[in-house]
């Protein structure tokens, strides 16, 4: 279970507050104006912004004092999600060991992990030589890989096509499922947090609200995110 | 550990220049006295410095424009050209001046053919010619970049409103070029006031003596310790102010992607505007291409004939600059990797003391220290690396940091979400990333110290001569077809090592 308590992010000219709790195994889409501090959230639960006040709790332990790598956490950002100089291979064998000194059983989990993601055959591959949904692909496998039981996603899929984003969100709950990790999904398409999401966090007026079922949310949304949506 | 390896290179810079300044202001404590021969050296570096930074920097301008603003076939390898003269040892610039000015050289021929009296390249106006061959292209790339960060729109919007070339310069051109010119001038200036080789070899006596050199005759010629300290700290003292001064202006940046791209222009088709630009084009390549290719021609017969002496010394200059090279490169990295984790100033300042320092500065330092309890001329080559590699080490950072730093901006998050630490993130991560930059910095660094002649002539033995010593040697020796051909094997291996460090931080380019 993830907890935000008393969380408070501030700037000079803005400030983000959440207070909140996350099952384990949820999966969570966080919607919300543009400029709301909803990647800002993903980043302070990454470790990688600083907090103002509060906490993180991951199953009752205290996050703060980890770095972003000794987190229960895997995170996929916008972009540079891959090292463009490493293999198809090398980038996911990050997902095992951050050296990459490999043994063969490692090796071996590493061209599973890219079986799994259709990518048989495209390890010795380097990110400018695969499109961009094969670059995402290579990116889920580290995921799958890495196995951390916290999944957050900051918009990873949003220069690919529909179609391609799609089929890669279908991706992402598979494998979401199939480890169950929690997933905490930014996005500013309703589309996307209802094909995938039991549960939406609004993030907007400086604020990011409790979870409610996706679905429900929806069909009643409270003015900001009426606001939002245009409705 | 990446804050310990930054602080211990800060550590040894700091100790390297205020240390050497130390000995040298406990040893020239007794005589603050300035001698007549003092002042007017004094008086000398800062009248050749400043006339060769105004001069430079004045026919910069009008050859810059007019690289600006036309396109022509050769274009790209006259402004890469342009880069050269930064990584050419300074004898061979010499040497190459001589061939063209000097009293056997072409244009002392051709008057002599047109029954007019010869013209002599010694003295101040030597001085400030060779300077104005060095920073002239220096002066044009700056001046370049200044034209190159004016936006292509506003030269549309200004062909829009149909500007004549007098309001392009009035409205466009000019602010430009009061915000740049400063910082030119000045970076010119500093460059200058160091200048040993250059005096050496066209200066020397008392009306033409830099201070740098007056330091080296206080040690060859008189071997007055004392004195060569007093004139040590006036040096120091010059180059801390003119760097502080620089500091308040603000130096230009040497990096400059896109200078080989032109820019649509409207208001430049006049006939005699392109005639013009055309002419002062042609002048400034001539004026660089001449020397450089009488180097060539005058040295190849040489070539073949070096006598065992030379290619020693060449060994013996491959060696250090191999060495300066690493060392260079190794600080840099140190105090690059250090900055970026740390975010402190104070490792950019530690960076920057060896533009304080003068390379002579530091030798008469260094030698106060070692003579007492060694033989200088055994230290006389690892003595040599490490100066030389001080002194590159403002320029590798310059190269190194913004890349690292656009490195740990793109790709960080994602090191830092794996994991990725220590070792394995400079393995993984960092040098192949950095490659490129490392390359040009080792590459800058190696052609500086192979072509460097400074410490290395307080510090040499009669034997244990580096190339560029030996070049100046044989060269006083009038041994000129010996002299010519060494010069030119110094020519081939500074641009060699150069291209060749350079080449390696260019491979994998797929990534």
């Amino acid at each position: 279970m993830l907890t935000l308590e008393g969380l408070r992010i501030t700037w000079p000219d803005f400030t983000l507050t959440a207070d909140l709790t996350v099952p384990s195994g949820a999966r969570v889409a966080i919607i919300g104006p543009s400029g709301a501090g909803k990647s800002t959230l993903l980043a302070a639960i990454a470790g990688f912004q600083p907090l103002g006040a509060g906490r993180i709790l991951w199953d009752g332990r205290d996050l703060s004092p980890l770095p972003p790598g000794q987190r229960p956490i895997s995170i996929l950002f916008q972009d540079n999600n891959l090292f463009p100089h490493l293999t198809a291979t090398q980038n996911v064998g990050l997902g095992l060991r951050p050296d990459l000194r490999l043994s063969p059983v490692e090796q071996d989990r590493v061209a599973t992990a890219l079986a799994r993601v259709g990518l048989d055959g495209y390890g010795a591959r380097k990110p400018g030589a695969l499109s961009g949904g094969q670059q995402s692909r290579v990116a889920l496998a580290r995921v799958l890989l890495r196995a951390r039981p916290l999944l957050l996603l900051d918009e990873p899929f949003s220069a690919l096509g529909p179609a391609l984003k799609a089929e890669m969100l279908a991706l992402v709950r598979d494998i979401a499922t199939e480890s169950g990790a929690t997933l905490l999904m930014v996005t500013h398409d309703p589309r996307d947090a209802e094909r995938i999401t039991d549960q939406t966090v609004l993030v907007a007026d400086g604020h990011a609200a409790p979870p409610r079922p996706t679905a429900a949310l929806f069909a009643d949304p409270p003015p900001a995110l009426r606001d939002y949506l245009g409705k | 550990m990446t804050l310990w390896a930054g602080g211990a290179v800060a550590a040894l810079l700091g100790l390297l220049t205020l240390g050497t300044l130390a000995a040298v202001a406990l040893r020239a404590g007794g005589s603050v006295l300035l001698s007549v021969a003092d002042l007017s050296a004094l008086r000398f570096t800062l009248e050749q410095a400043a006339l060769s930074a105004a001069l430079s920097v004045s026919l910069a301008v009008p050859v810059a424009r007019a690289l600006a603003r036309r396109r022509f076939p050769g274009r790209r390898w006259l402004v890469a050209l342009m880069g050269a003269p930064f990584l050419l040892p300074v004898i061979v610039a010499v040497f190459g001046l001589l061939a063209l000015f000097g009293r056997h050289g072409l244009l002392n021929a051709g008057l002599a053919l047109l029954g007019l009296p010869g013209v002599s390249i010694y003295g101040l106006h030597g001085v400030v010619l060779a300077h104005v061959f060095f920073n002239l292209p220096l002066a044009v790339r700056l001046l370049l970049q200044g034209w190159r960060a004016i936006p292509a729109e506003r030269f549309r919007l200004a062909a829009a409103l149909g500007f004549s070339p007098a309001d392009v310069a009035r409205l466009i051109e000019r602010p430009m070029l009061r915000a740049v010119l400063p910082g030119a001038t000045l970076a010119i200036f500093l460059v200058c006031l160091t200048s040993f080789a250059v005096a050496l070899t066209l200066g020397g006596g008392p009306a033409a003596t830099t201070v740098e050199l007056a330091i080296y005759q206080a040690f060859r010629f008189d071997f007055d310790l004392g004195r060569a300290a007093l004139l040590a700290g006036i040096q120091f003292v010059l180059c801390g102010g003119a760097t502080l001064i620089a500091f308040r202006v603000g130096l230009p940046a040497t990096e400059a992607p896109g200078l080989d791209r032109p820019v649509e222009r409207w208001d430049a088709g006049a006939p005699l505007l392109r005639l013009q630009d055309a002419v002062l084009i042609t002048l400034a390549a001539l004026f660089l291409m001449i020397p450089l290719g009488l180097v060539a021609v005058d040295g190849v017969p040489g070539l073949l004939a070096l006598p065992a002496p030379v290619w020693l010394s060449a060994l013996r200059s491959l060696g250090v600059a191999v060495a300066s090279s690493a060392l260079c490169g190794g600080m840099a990295l140190a105090l690059a990797l250090a900055r970026t984790a740390s975010g402190r100033a104070a490792f950019d300042l530690a960076g920057m003391l060896p533009l304080v320092a003068s390379p002579l500065v530091l030798g008469t330092g260094l030698f106060l220290l070692v003579n007492p309890v060694a033989d200088p001329a055994f230290w006389a080559l690892p003595v040599t690396a490490l100066v030389n590699a001080a002194m590159a080490l403002p320029f590798a950072l310059r190269a190194l940091q913004p890349a690292l730093d656009r490195i740990e901006a793109t790709h960080g998050r994602l090191a830092d979400s794996l994991g990725l630490t220590g070792w394995a993130r400079l393995r993984l991560l960092i040098l192949p990333r950095l490659r490129g930059p490392l390359g040009f910095a080792l590459g800058l660094a190696a052609a500086l110290s192979m072509g460097d002649l400074g410490v290395i002539a307080i510090f040499a033995g009669p034997g244990g001569a580096t190339l560029p010593l030996q070049v100046y040697r044989l060269m006083g020796a009038y041994r000129m077809a010996q002299a010519s051909g060494a010069a030119l094997l110094l020519l081939g291996l500074s641009l060699g090592l150069f291209w060749l460090f350079d080449r390696g931080g260019r491979g994998d380019a797929d990534a």
